[in-house]
């Protein structure tokens, strides 16, 4: 039988950037995010699995950070919401959402570009109600949603119109 | 470690207890460590109820055998009239799988479960083996023939899921035995199944679910039905008299009502957060109704779209 870890290390790579650590096993995913790689754009809410504000893209698809531990980013590909942004041009969903109001407090965003991420990579042009089911997950205490769904639609009509949806840029070191 | 227990341990407090952590990379590994370690250890599959358990100190097992780096167990492909769906397959693997939702009531059911996040992680062999009340899709997999594959210190062997589900978070699992594998028989021609559930909102529980199947003869007459209910006891709960109702009838609106009354007197809740008593077991009978009338449907041939309702429904 396997001896097991106490101590784990791990490979991963966060918004196209390899990074290697040695994590404890009762790390969560959330807290390797923002205490270990200083990536406070992911925020911790309810930290119960309902509110959503932790949710990053892994491998594509959004999860809970919070409700994930650190070893299991080993071997995947993660994006937070600083993963967005090309320098100090904001994505067309981050635009959208300014624009519409989509936001009031901020404390929710980052949780809600990123599921509207992994809507509009999938499903380019979405019919309202998969925009209400794709962020169900989601919980914002301030805008009472409409301007949400409002801006996800805009940045769907966006992307629709010009194809600038910006992947992370690889970089090659190890950190 | 210390360090972090003192960085976070006052200002909070949602953090799990400190574990081994075990990285098997076949099932047979996972079994005879978990087999070794005992009780005290657990599978880690999706996670999107043990992590919460654990972040509440519900749960503290001193070892974590972590079932995601084993290849292969995520497959749902049919095989001779049968669906089999790996024990590692994700909620939205099957709500995503155009196999899986030829059997309609499973993509009800997967489509439904949680959030996008939650389905993106949680696993049916993780959500079979747990054996949670509230859990989805145990009465739904009931309406359907189907069997659990496990593997286990003794080997494979085949349960039926009948038999399989013992009480409220206990099956027939032997320590050390896991699953392998969710076998589901293509239902019988002229059979339609529905799911619909009540939530009050997406990530939570349902207050209330109803998982019916029906089998339509000449002339629309029911040949056989299956009725299930979750969330109303503590497990999943089949309203034999409500089956019966149906049988060798036409579903008219007055059958359907007497099924979904004899199903009412099945259910056994228990008051809480999500409702009184009295309210689920009314809920209950709406929702088998609407499944009812959903499964006729389907088994006449329509397409209709079911799946879990919330408040503000989407």
């Amino acid at each position: 039988m396997s001896a097991g870890f106490d101590r784990i290390p791990i490979e991963f790579r966060v918004n196209g950037k390899a990074y290697e650590r040695v994590v404890e096993p009762r790390m969560l995913l959330v807290e390797l995010i923002r205490e270990e790689l200083d990536l406070c754009g992911t925020h911790i809410g309810c930290d119960t699995t309902y509110c959503g504000a932790c949710t990053v893209l892994l491998n594509g698809g959004a999860v809970k950070s919070c409700t994930m531990f650190a070893f299991q980013a080993h071997q995947a590909e993660i994006t937070t919401v600083e993963g967005l942004a090309n320098g100090e041009e904001l994505h067309p969903i981050q635009k959208a959402f300014a624009d519409n109001h989509g936001l009031q407090c901020g404390y929710c965003t980052p949780g809600f570009l990123m599921s509207s991420m992994q809507l509009l990579t999938r499903n380019p042009n979405p019919t309202d109600k998969q925009i209400r089911k794709a962020i169900a997950g989601n919980t914002c205490r301030c805008t009472g949603y409409q301007n949400i769904l409002k801006a996800i639609r805009a940045a769907a009509d966006a992307t629709a119109s010009s194809s600038t949806a910006k992947t992370p840029v690889a970089h090659g070191d190890v950190e | 470690m210390a360090d972090r227990e003192r960085k976070r341990g006052h200002q909070n407090p949602v953090y799990p207890g400190a574990f081994r952590y075990y990285r098997p990379s076949t099932l047979e590994e996972a079994s005879s460590i978990l087999a070794e370690l005992g009780e005290d250890a657990k599978a880690l599959a999706g996670g999107q109820s043990l992590i919460p358990l654990m972040k509440l100190r519900l749960s503290a097992p001193s070892a974590l055998v972590d079932l995601n780096y084993i290849p292969d167990l995520g497959h749902i492909k049919r095989h001779n009239g049968t669906l089999h769906i790996g024990a590692m397959a994700r909620h939205a693997d099957i709500e995503n799988s155009a196999e899986a939702s030829k059997i309609p009531i499973l993509h009800d059911c997967a489509a439904g479960i949680a959030d996008v996040q939650v389905r993106n992680r949680g696993t049916i062999g993780g959500s079979v083996a747990e054996a949670d009340p509230s859990g989805d899709w145990g009465a739904v997999l009931l309406t359907l023939d189907t069997e659990v594959h496990a593997i286990g210190p003794n080997g494979e062997r085949n349960i039926s899921l009948t038999d399989f589900f013992l009480d409220a978070y206990t099956t027939a699992l032997a320590p050390g035995e896991l699953v392998k594998e969710i076998r589901v028989k293509a239902p019988a021609k002229g059979t339609g199944g529905a799911c619909v559930a009540f939530k009050r909102c997406a990530p939570v529980y349902a207050s209330a679910s109803a998982a019916v199947s029906v089998t339509l003869g000449d002339r629309d007459v029911c040949k056989d039905a299956r009725i299930l209910m979750g969330c109303v006891g503590l497990m999943a709960i089949r309203a034999t008299e409500g089956e019966n109702a149906l049988r060798g009838q036409k579903l008219t609106a007055k059958t359907i009502e007497a099924a979904a009354e004899a199903a009412m007197a099945a259910t056994d809740p228990q008051s809480d957060m999500r409702g009184s008593a009295d309210y689920k077991r009314v809920l209950a009978g709406a929702l088998v109704k609407r499944a009812i009338g959903i499964a006729a449907r389907r088994a006449r041939g329509e397409h209709v779209e079911a799946s879990h309702e919330y408040v503000g429904r989407i």
